[in-house]
């Protein structure tokens, strides 16, 4: 058995009963992790001292029995987004280099205290803005399958670094696809909770309507896993619900039978790949013959979608990105005026897609603009939610293709940014209406490139939404090239 | 919709963004594109919609706790990752001429 080659859920069984120690599971991951990620570059750092620490304290815990759960003693990374105190957290950005938090956000903190080992900060969009993690500072991260393709993003560091086995376990964050369109790219599963399920404390704020934290692992059950551990109510986060937390992985293994399945015609149309269409036609299948009563349902406004995101989302961060002005944390330029020092602080820190959104996001909020763009996209943003409560009137879940295509090349979208946005199209809607949205690998296409499957469900219905993915997954998952070692 | 140099450096300037020549040229294009895309909700029948900020659950949104004085963040740790500072108050450049 190679340790580090096994899911979350089995590493979990593997360190209970005692076949393999947390500490030999984090040297196996940092082995691969110097073997492999100078090609992918799916870590911006490690943080080997920390997990060492966690590893022995978690090895010890297992030898007088005093496990703290299925994430003691298990590897786990965090896209750069997280802030964890005293390790570098830069966002993708330049303008937050050397920036080391005072604190741990909620999430990183629940990890710690359920016993996870943190192994490192990964790659990431600049401020997840963007679809490829091209837009990150520090260079793009590599598609395991083909190193020439994007991983997708903006979380394309936590889905490669799953992917390739770097890691059991990671976090990402979704605005408007960035776990679910980066875990479809690279084939593992990918989960955005329902808005207010997972507390964004400590997380860097893009669009804070829309922000969600969620785990990947390469199946549905490390996602029950993690989720369970970072779910729940806190005190920091007004937006966090204080509904109880189920045990995720219990049900999944109930099936879908009786469960009804929507499948929005509107998904279907111009614009999506016919490979793509053709894998999830087929994973679709799969949920009618294991059960599932499968309907054609319509979700009028979903090609409203896009712009809609656009408006909302880059008004809210240019509003959140405000505070990034060169005088409690990050860069500062040099200048004699405060005036000069903003606006040259900015000028530097920000690469080019943020300044894009935040110019963009300043515009529809500026006089005169408010009610044409920011006050008319509230309401389309409505008229999308509506759509969706209809619907699940008469369904427990929608499934869909994750993205409208397979993994792209490497500087293939990045002079058009109108078409790396239209890669968000099937993903975009749940952030809009808050909803729970997940990814899992449905098969592949001619090029040996992964197709996801998407499931949207009923807000805080993650343990229907989980128990369907699981009876979607394939039941063997099938290793990138370069992690088999060819 | 078109959108000129001189609208994309007073919107900069509100954003409070130094933008070079050749940034202004492009944004103006890129962002005159983009804006293009989302003229297409201005055709959505939102008449009697309410506007949807918050997509979550009702309930939190709505509680409220007791305001109790809690420990903050040491003075200390926060002012180290300041760029500059006088291990008291953040400082910045001159404000007033």
């Amino acid at each position: 058995m190679k340790p580090e080659l096994l899911p979350l859920s089995q590493a979990a069984d593997a360190i209970a009963s005692g076949a393999v120690s947390p500490e030999a599971l984090l040297e196996a991951s940092l082995a691969r992790i110097r073997a492999l990620d100078g090609r992918l570059h799916a870590f911006l750092r490690l943080t080997e001292n920390e997990a060492r620490t966690a590893a022995k304290a978690a090895t010890q815990r297992r030898a007088s029995g005093k496990s703290l759960g299925p994430l003691d003693g298990v590897p786990v990374a965090l896209k750069d987004i997280f802030c964890m105190e005293g390790v570098e957290t830069t966002c993708g950005s330049k303008i937050l280099r050397g920036y080391a938090p005072p604190y741990d956000a909620t999430v990183v903190r629940r990890l710690k205290q359920a016993g996870a080992v943190i192994v490192g900060k990964l790659n990431m969009d600049e401020f997840a803005m963007g679809s490829s993690t091209e837009n990150s500072a520090y260079g793009p991260t590599r598609n395991p399958w083909d190193l020439t393709r994007t991983p997708g993003g903006s979380s394309g560091g936590s889905a490669t670094a799953v992917a390739a086995r770097l890691v059991p376990g990671a976090l990402g964050t979704d605005t408007g696809g960035s776990i679910r369109q980066p875990a479809a790219l690279v084939g593992c599963a990918g989960l955005k909770p329902t808005y207010g399920r997972v507390s964004r404390f400590g997380v860097i704020a893009f669009a804070s309507s829309l922000d969600q934290v969620g785990p990947f692992a390469q199946d549905v059950r490390g996602v029950a896993h993690l989720l369970a551990a970072i779910a729940g109510h806190d005190p920091n986060d007004q937006t966090s619900s204080s509904r109880p937390v189920p045990d995720y992985a219990a049900g999944l293994d109930q099936g879908v039978r009786g469960l009804r399945i929507g499948v929005p015609r509107e998904y279907f149309g111009e614009g999506l790949a016919p490979e793509v269409e053709k894998a999830v036609r087929a994973g679709i299948e799969r949920l009618r013959a294991a059960g599932g009563e499968v309907r054609e349902i319509s979700l009028p406004n979903s090609p409203h979608a896009i712009a809609t995101y656009y408006i909302v989302a880059t008004a809210e961060a240019s509003s959140n990105l405000a505070r990034y002005d060169g005088v409690r944390y990050g860069h500062r330029a040099k200048a004699s005026q405060l005036l000069e020092m903003y606006e040259k602080t900015r000028a530097e820190g920000f690469g080019a897609e943020v300044k894009r959104r935040i110019m963009l996001g300043t515009y529809v909020l500026s006089a005169g603009y408010y009610d044409a763009y920011y006050l008319r996209a509230q309401k389309v943003r409505a008229l999308i939610r509506r759509d969706f409560d209809q619907a699940f009137a008469s369904v427990d879940a929608i499934v869909s293709p994750t993205s409208p295509t397979t993994a792209f090349k490497l500087g293939e979208k990045m002079d058009d940014p109108l078409a790396m946005y239209l890669s968000d199209v099937y993903t975009v809607p749940a952030n809009l209406a808050g909803l729970p949205g997940i990814s899992v690998p449905c098969g592949f296409d001619s090029k040996g490139l992964p197709v996801g499957l998407q499931l949207i469900g009923k807000p805080f219905d993650e343990e229907t939404l989980l128990r369907i993915a699981h009876a979607a997954e394939p039941s063997e998952h099938r290793l990138p090239p370069l992690a088999e070692g060819r | 919709m078109a959108i000129d140099r001189a609208q994309v450096r007073h919107v900069a300037r509100l954003a409070r963004l130094a933008l070079s020549e050749e940034e202004e040229e492009r944004f103006a294009a890129q962002l005159g594109h983009v804006l293009e895309y989302v003229e297409r909700l201005q055709a959505v029948d939102v008449a009697g919609v309410e506007p949807l900020s918050f997509a979550g659950d009702a309930a939190a949104g709505l509680s409220l706790r007791e305001d109790e004085p809690l420990p903050c963040l040491p003075r200390d740790k926060v002012l180290a990752q300041a760029p500059e500072h006088n291990g008291e108050a953040f400082l910045v450049p001159r404000i007033l001429e």
